[in-house]
């Protein structure tokens, strides 16, 4: 085995430790909030997916960024894969949120600024993936991917800043004056966010081996056809 | 009551999302594996294994 091999199973397992201690402490440590019940747990997890696809979002800014100063395609292969996981992490806080909302606000989706800039931010990474799907030259897929994904990134401190900016109803956790929560829930909202970066760099690391390997088999057969 | 459901469907799609996504990863690699294994084969079978 691989010293990678066994680097990857060990973060495997602390990434199980670590969610299943969050899903302990989101279920079980915490209090149950007064005024929402028990559906407020999804914030254990709302909040952290939310983080995830902004930090997946910013390695395809970074990726694309270094590729273009480079022109290797390895940064290609890291932007694409965190492209891939940020577009489920996305999915997940949209899909959360309406839950979340159909209990707090009635209804399943409104058209708040948090809302629709959140919406706009996963089509283009859904777009971002589509287009990949779309070039066959891997240049010239790697170059607008690269494009995409930096321009794509400047709406993530919009999301970021959407309910400072516009009147809103999604609720502002982090204000001057702090978050405005329970010591218990703070501690299981950081180890939550915590287990979820552990999450994402083990898909990201195992999403990046499998692009290497299927760049190697690319060029392989490339240079086979060339030789037959 | 009610709450708990919600509670539960948050959740369920949530790993059911992420636990589909890492098979999905998985299925790839082992469609690569297969696909090197051929390669291998032609490359022996033609001797370019250089």
């Amino acid at each position: 085995m691989k010293k990678i091999d066994i680097a990857v199973f060990v973060l495997g397992i602390l990434t199980f430790l670590a969610i299943s201690l969050s899903l302990y402490m989101a279920f079980i440590y915490t209090p149950l909030e007064r005024t929402m019940g028990a559906v407020q747990k999804i914030f254990y997890f709302h909040l952290p997916l939310a983080w995830i696809g902004f930090l997946a979002f910013f390695i395809v800014f970074l990726g694309g960024v270094l590729y273009l100063i480079t022109g290797s395609i390895k940064w290609d292969n890291l932007a694409y894969s965190s492209a891939e996981i940020g577009v489920v992490f996305s999915t997940l806080v949209l899909i959360t949120g309406s839950i979340w909302a159909k209990r707090a606000w009635n209804t399943w989706w409104t058209w708040d600024p948090r809302l629709t800039t959140m919406l706009i931010l996963w089509m283009i990474y859904v777009g971002y993936i589509m287009m990949r799907n779309a070039v066959d030259n891997v240049e010239r897929r790697a170059k607008i991917s690269a494009v995409i994904g930096i321009a794509g990134f400047v709406d993530v401190p919009i999301v970021f800043m959407a309910i400072r900016w516009w009147r809103t109803m999604h609720p502002l956790l982090i204000t001057s004056k702090g978050m405005g929560l329970a010591p218990s829930m703070l501690t299981a909202l950081f180890v939550s966010l915590g287990s979820f970066t552990l999450l994402y760099v083990y898909l990201l690391l195992i999403r990046v081996r499998l692009g290497l390997a299927m760049n190697i088999a690319e060029e392989i057969k490339i240079r086979l056809s060339d030789k037959l | 009551m009610k709450s708990l459901w919600y509670l539960f469907s948050a959740y369920t799609i949530i790993w059911f999302l992420i636990w589909s996504y890492t098979m999905w990863i998985g299925r790839k690699q082992t469609r690569l594996f297969k696909e090197i294994e051929r390669l291998k084969t032609l490359m022996a079978k033609h001797d370019l294994s250089e």
